[in-house]
């Protein structure tokens, strides 16, 4: 753990901890938009130590909660059928569905099976040609260089039974709806690493401009984190709003080259719809013309597709940041990680789900005393 | 320009109804396990010793106190570093019958076996079991052996059963653990479960990860030279030190309070774990220990822990508490603290 201990040193959170205790003068609202820093800040137990003028909300940065219920309802659809073999990554199998997830149709005899990368899948349509075999293709831009790169691979290598169903969502976009709601309470982002790693962070630099609000490029460790707090008061007592790089041992501005050009040949950007959010114009990935013949959308015919959603769920208040997970008054009673009402409490990188599991003691402790 | 969002009306997920099938999460150790065992298995078997929820179950017969666990291997792949399916065979029921401080004595196997494996291969699993049970002094004296049709079992499953007998003045059980008690761990945490995970098909990652799969009752019968006043012994195998811990404290109605930095890790599990994103308290374990003893033997048993091979790094990794009865919680390294839940099911790798 040598290039992570160094990240997770507790006299240096300490003295982070001090300098945005004594720096922040006023009470400051922002938000971590990745579910990754989110499970990092409950995991270590940031938010408790972090002053009162230092209000963390969570952002709809989760690749898992914020796929689409027709999308999710599809993939179930067609993971059921004969003679398919359902590739995904295991976060993906537990998600709820209209009426069931990927391990009830596992259950069920479909053949679902966990992936660790696209390029597995792409192996295993090698190994099975009589089966047809499909990928889940979800995430954010950090996971969709390499479901580019199997699509890519599977056009060249002529792998005809594999196909692959996208729902890649972007997140600058997501953070324009944001801005641009009357109702937003945000006054500053702590935006993702890893997601600007491959697309560079030029891309906010317009956003800033027009909401007039910081962003500091975060990363996942608790002094990552704590840094990425601290450098956003600096700015928001100083009233500055800038982009800003604290993640630079992962990210240049300009991002990863190679691998945007990958994303731009085999994608093109759409409209697409949150699950919880709503539709955001041009905030999804679909397989661009060229590779529309891997496209499991098109590849099979789904019909009679009726989504349902629960009317308890404020999930989609939690994904904007408008109510704190346990301001719903589901949360830990009828929703809990083992009966979800709302994919944030499914995944474990959900909001919902990251309270349910470290942030009950907070209470316990605050009940105490 | 994006269009404005309308916040009202938003909706989220229907609830998933109960499964009506049995899915992999009722055999991943974690809480749809318990609630099969709890909701399934107790109603229709119901008596003392089962509702125990010991590793074993102790039951008097003449003047002996006798302790007998049966267990069932289904491991894949069958051969992987540090071990293979026939030394786990034998060490995890050894361990599940020393879990109650018991000498194990006898083991039996019983054998599914899919039709074309290879006899050098079931030689190979034979001859480890041989070996890991004339090195934890038990006799292997009743077996039996299924073939079943090709496509219908992953090569072998192994089914072992232990006896062993239990010395005077030692009782132990998942419901003794007392406020002020120690929790003792006999060393790192998380190998096996990623010794597996690393050379699972898709996931063949170079490390140098071994399963720490070991019989623990030469350590056991070192503890109890020690002291026989221990509280609770687990092995925590499925589910691992998390899960075994939440049973503890909801056995013994008990908080349980760990020091997250205290808790050994080695580090290519550590490493292996963060690219995962996978908790290796929740990892499973084959040949590690967790003791709940109280505080005033604690310091010497940790000193015979070290002093046996099995043992060389045991840890103090927390204490008993009053507050919060049956809730595991940690206190984070940077100071914070956390829960650490019962899973709900088994561990999934995240997408990023």
């Amino acid at each position: 753990m040598k290039y992570l201990d160094e990240y997770r040193d507790p006299e240096l959170a300490g003295k982070l901890f001090d300098e945005i205790r004594e720096t922040g003068k006023h009470h400051w609202t922002m938000m971590e938009v990745c579910g990754g820093q989110t499970h990092s800040i409950i995991r270590n137990g940031i938010d408790q130590l972090l002053p009162d003028t230092v209000e963390l909300i969570h952002g709809p940065g989760c690749p898992v909660c914020v796929t689409p219920l027709e999308t999710i309802d599809r993939a179930l659809a067609i993971a059921s059928s004969p003679d398919v073999i359902f590739c995904s990554f295991g976060d993906m199998l537990r998600v709820p569905g209209s009426e069931k997830d990927l391990f009830r149709v596992k259950s069920e005899g479909g053949d679902v099976r966990i992936v660790y990368s696209p390029l597995d899948a792409l192996k295993v349509a090698g190994e099975n040609p009589e089966k047809e075999v499909v990928f889940f293709g979800i995430g954010f831009e950090t996971t969709a260089p390499a479901n580019a790169m199997a699509v890519f691979q599977a056009k060249q290598l002529e792998i005809a039974n594999f196909s692959m169903l996208v729902s890649h969502v972007l997140v600058p976009p997501a953070l324009e709806a944001i801005m641009s709601s009357p109702s937003s309470r945000v006054q500053a982002f702590l935006a993702a690493g890893h997601v600007c790693s491959v697309m560079g962070y030029w891309q906010y630099e317009p956003l800033v401009e027009k909401y007039r609000v910081p962003i500091v490029i975060t990363g996942f460790e608790p002094l990552d984190v704590l840094e990425g707090i601290r450098r956003v008061v600096v700015q928001l007592e100083e009233g500055r709003a800038e982009v800003e790089n604290a993640y630079e041992r992962a990210v240049l501005r300009e991002g990863n080259l190679p691998a945007q050009r990958m994303l731009k040949d085999v994608f093109t950007v759409c409209e697409r719809t949150w699950r919880g959010i709503g539709s955001i114009a041009n905030s999804g990935w679909e397989l661009s013309d060229k590779y529309r013949e891997f496209d499991a959308a098109h590849r099979f015919t789904v019909t009679d597709i009726k989504t349902q959603e629960s009317p308890l769920c404020r999930s989609g208040e939690v994904l904007q940041g408008l109510i704190k997970p346990n301001q719903c008054q589901a949360f830990g009673t009828v929703c809990t990680p083992r009966k979800p009402l709302g994919a944030t409490m499914v995944s474990n990188e959900g909001a919902c789900a990251a309270y349910y599991r470290y942030g009950r003691f907070a209470e316990v402790e605050s009940a105490n005393t | 320009m994006t269009k404005e969002l309308n916040f009202e009306g938003w909706t989220c997920p229907m609830p998933l109804r109960d499964h009506s099938n049995i899915i992999m999460s009722h055999g991943g150790g974690g809480q749809l396990s318990a609630e099969l065992i709890q909701h399934l298995f107790l109603p229709a078997f119901s008596n003392e010793q089962l509702e125990a929820l010991g590793d074993s179950a102790v039951f008097d017969l003449g003047n002996r106190r006798l302790a007998v666990s049966t267990d069932s291997f289904v491991v894949q792949p069958l051969f992987f570093p540090g071990g293979n399916i026939g030394h786990l065979a034998v060490h995890g029921t050894v361990n599940d019958v020393s879990m109650s401080g018991a000498t194990p004595l006898y083991l039996t196997a019983g054998f599914i076996i899919e039709e074309g494996l290879a006899l050098e291969s079931l030689g190979l699993i034979v001859g480890s079991m041989a070996a890991a049970a004339a090195e934890a002094g038990v006799r292997l004296i009743a077996g039996d052996t299924k073939v079943v049709d090709r496509g219908h079992g992953d090569g072998v499953y192994i089914n072992t059963s232990g006896i062993g007998v239990v010395p005077d003045g030692v009782t132990i059980g998942p419901d003794r653990a007392e406020p002020g008690d120690m929790v003792l761990v006999s060393g790192t945490i998380g190998d096996h479960g990623m010794a597996i995970m690393s050379v699972r098909e898709g996931l063949q990652f170079e490390t140098s990860i071994e399963s720490d799969t070991a019989a623990l009752n030469g350590l056991v019968a070192a503890m109890l030279e020690e002291t026989r006043d221990l509280h609770v012994l687990r092995d925590p195998t499925r589910g691992g030190v998390a899960s075994a811990l939440n049973e503890i404290a909801q056995a013994s109605g008990v908080g349980i309070m760990l020091e997250e930095r205290k808790i050994p890790v080695g580090a290519a599990v550590a490493s292996a774990c963060e690219l995962l994103g996978m908790d290796p308290l929740y990892v499973a374990n084959e040949g590690k220990l967790i003791a709940i003893v109280p505080q005033e033997h604690a310091d010497v048993l940790l000193d015979t822990m070290q002093r046996h091979r099995h043992g060389a790094e045991a840890t103090i990794i927390g204490q008993v508490v009053e507050d919060h009865p049956g809730m595991v919680v940690a206190r984070t390294g940077i100071g914070g603290t956390r829960i650490v839940d019962m899973q709900v099911g088994e561990q999934l790798p995240r997408i990023c």
